[in-house]
């Protein structure tokens, strides 16, 4: 399902004092089954734009157009766009409200006007997915749950629509390194079934490791757009929209300080380390 | 998702009405709003309206943000100079159709009516565009001041007022945020009938709660950690002086009161 964005501009509190041109004239085309990642300095823009590709926010200017459909075009067909789209929130635990952990993850699979059947199918993929248990978490109350846990219900809801574009905002923040890299390795596959991840993240490092493209704000605006290794190359513009580098790369920096001759394409740790292992020799037991 | 809100929203600037003492502000709200209802003739209008426009102009608040906030309630406003124009009965029929008749006095009636709405909804916006809710908290905690001898919890009512005026914005936002994520599961909220319109609404208000209790818990603790306690030897971050602007702004009200009072 691809993804176009055509010249979209946003402003927020529109003619008042506190107007933000929160937006400016963002194009870019996402291809059925990339894996993106939008990154920026806090307040570029990046919540505004994946809540627009969501038709989550309206007048703005400019097209968007899902798999052919137009957010813009009176006829589109909204519940085909709702059943497309699937979008995880900054700490989607918050929107929790049913009284037992299956209730939760159904409702958006009943709005899309699954019978009771179908919908605890999509229930029991869901929470397979995410990693918690049918027949012991069923029947929980969601709030009894611990702060990880309810994220993971909270995705699960959102998993069990089946959407074939998946939108997320900051997914892993406020999880542990372990809860992260489980929470990643399940959008990779994900991804690797054919949906189409757009993904929001301050963090660089897990960025380089997961997507294939990465797309830069600047002050509502687009600053970069290529693969990671594109985007990590250029590090004076990365500087300039604010961001860090990844650590791998920020370690190679400190390694040609010292003397050595470390190629600029390098920014994961596999690749450090088959550097290494080529140059110094060795295997990888060592 | 939610509409902009004007009422009741601040406009940070720097003018002589937003440097006025906020004792100053509420004081004069509070005696305008008392004289709007004493005004009887169109002169006293005229006064009145041109005293507003004076603190319109001094205060750098634009006239679009003015209409805003009787668009909001011209609803209130409309209901009002209907009711008046077509049940006031008087002398002197002006137009007669059918049942309908609408008197002379009628007229007179609804416009003076809405012309006082209107009047109000500027004065009293113009107080909340140009005082923050801490100046306005803080104001009233002074001015009641006195009331503490009757053992009257003064510094507490202000505390709660500030507390929950400091949250309406975090609350908006808050529920904004989670109409969006419901309404990403496919929730709506504006159609079916009633009753599916009050359960539509439950996966907002539970979360809403959810949250604020959080919040209230999480204020509580942080307030307990920095030893907060009340009302008595606390002092004031910022201390309010009159200056010299307070007696022109309270000279220029009692001088419109005196002409309102005279037009009668
Ligand atoms: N609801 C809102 N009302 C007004 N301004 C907003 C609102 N949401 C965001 N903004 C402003 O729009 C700009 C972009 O915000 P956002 O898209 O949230 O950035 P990011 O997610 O990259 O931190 C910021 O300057 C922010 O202050
Ligand atoms: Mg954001």
């Amino acid at each position: 399902m691809s993804i176009k964005v055509d010249n979209v501009s946003f402003t927020y509190m529109k003619k008042t004092p506190f107007q933000v041109n929160a937006l400016k004239n963002i194009s870019f085309e996402i291809k059925d089954g990339d894996f993106v990642g939008i990154v920026g300095h806090t307040g570029s823009g990046k919540s505004t734009l994946i809540q627009i590709i969501s038709g989550l926010l309206k007048e703005y200017e400019g097209n968007v157009v899902i798999d052919g459909i137009d957010y813009n075009d009176k006829k589109a067909d909204r519940t085909r766009l709702r059943r497309l789209v699937g979008v995880v929130f900054q700490y989607p635990e918050y929107q929790l409200f049913e009284e037992t952990v299956e209730k939760d993850i159904a409702f958006g699979p009943k709005k899309l006007g699954l019978d009771e059947k179908e919908a605890e199918e999509r229930v029991k993929v869901a929470m397979d997915l995410v990693g918690l248990d049918y027949d012991m978490y069923r029947d929980v109350s969601p709030f009894q749950l611990s702060g990880g846990q309810k994220r993971k219900v909270a995705i699960a809801g959102v998993l069990a629509m089946e959407p074939q574009i998946l939108i997320l905002d900051e997914p892993i923040a406020g999880l542990d390194p372990q809860g992260r890299e489980n929470f990643l390795e399940l959008i990779k596959s994900l991804n690797e079934c054919g949906m189409t991840i757009l993904m929001v993240s301050h963090n660089m490092d897990n960025l380089v490791e997961y997507a294939k493209r990465i797309i830069v704000l600047k002050d509502g605006e687009l600053f970069m757009d290529g693969t990671p290794a594109e985007v990590f190359a250029d590090k004076e513009k990365v500087a300039e929209a604010s961001l860090n580098l990844p650590e791998v790369a920020s370690f190679c920096d400190r390694l040609r300080e010292k003397g050595f001759d470390v190629p600029d394409s390098i920014i994961r740790y596999e690749q450090l380390k088959d550097y290494i292992i080529s140059t110094v020799g060795g295997s990888y037991d060592d | 998702m939610i509409k902009n809100m004007t009422i009741g929203q601040y406009f940070p600037a720097d003018s002589f009405v937003h440097k006025l003492d906020p004792r100053t502000k509420l004081i004069i709200t509070f005696i305008l709003i008392i004289f709007v209802f004493l005004i009887h003739s169109l002169p006293g209008y005229i006064s009145m309206v041109a005293f507003l426009a004076l603190t319109i102009a001094f205060s750098k608040i634009s006239f679009r943000l003015v209409l805003k906030s009787i668009r909001s309630i011209w609803f209130v406003i409309f209901i009002t100079f209907i009711l008046n124009i077509f049940f006031l009965k008087g002398e002197e029929i002006l137009f007669e159709w059918q049942f309908i008749r609408i008197y002379r006095e009628g007229l007179i009636k609804a416009c003076e009516m809405a012309g006082r709405l209107v009047i109000l909804v500027i004065i009293s916006s113009m107080l909340t565009y140009t005082t923050s809710a801490k100046e306005i908290t803080d104001a009233i905690e002074i001015l009641f001041g006195p009331l503490k001898k009757l053992r009257f919890p003064v510094h507490e009512m202000a505390l709660m007022m500030s507390i929950a005026l400091r949250f309406i914005p975090t609350l908006l936002e808050e529920t904004d945020r989670i109409m969006k994520a419901q309404t990403a599961r496919g929730a709506s909220f504006d159609t079916g009938g009633l009753i599916s319109r009050i359960k539509g609404m439950l996966p907002i208000l539970i979360p809403l709660f959810i949250s604020a209790f959080k919040r209230a818990e999480d204020l509580a603790l942080a307030m307990e950690a920095r030893c907060y306690h009340g009302g008595d030897n606390r002092t004031r971050l910022v201390e309010y002086h009159y200056k010299f602007r307070d007696l022109i702004a309270f000279a220029l009200t009692a001088l419109e009161i005196v002409i309102i009072l005279i037009a009668k």
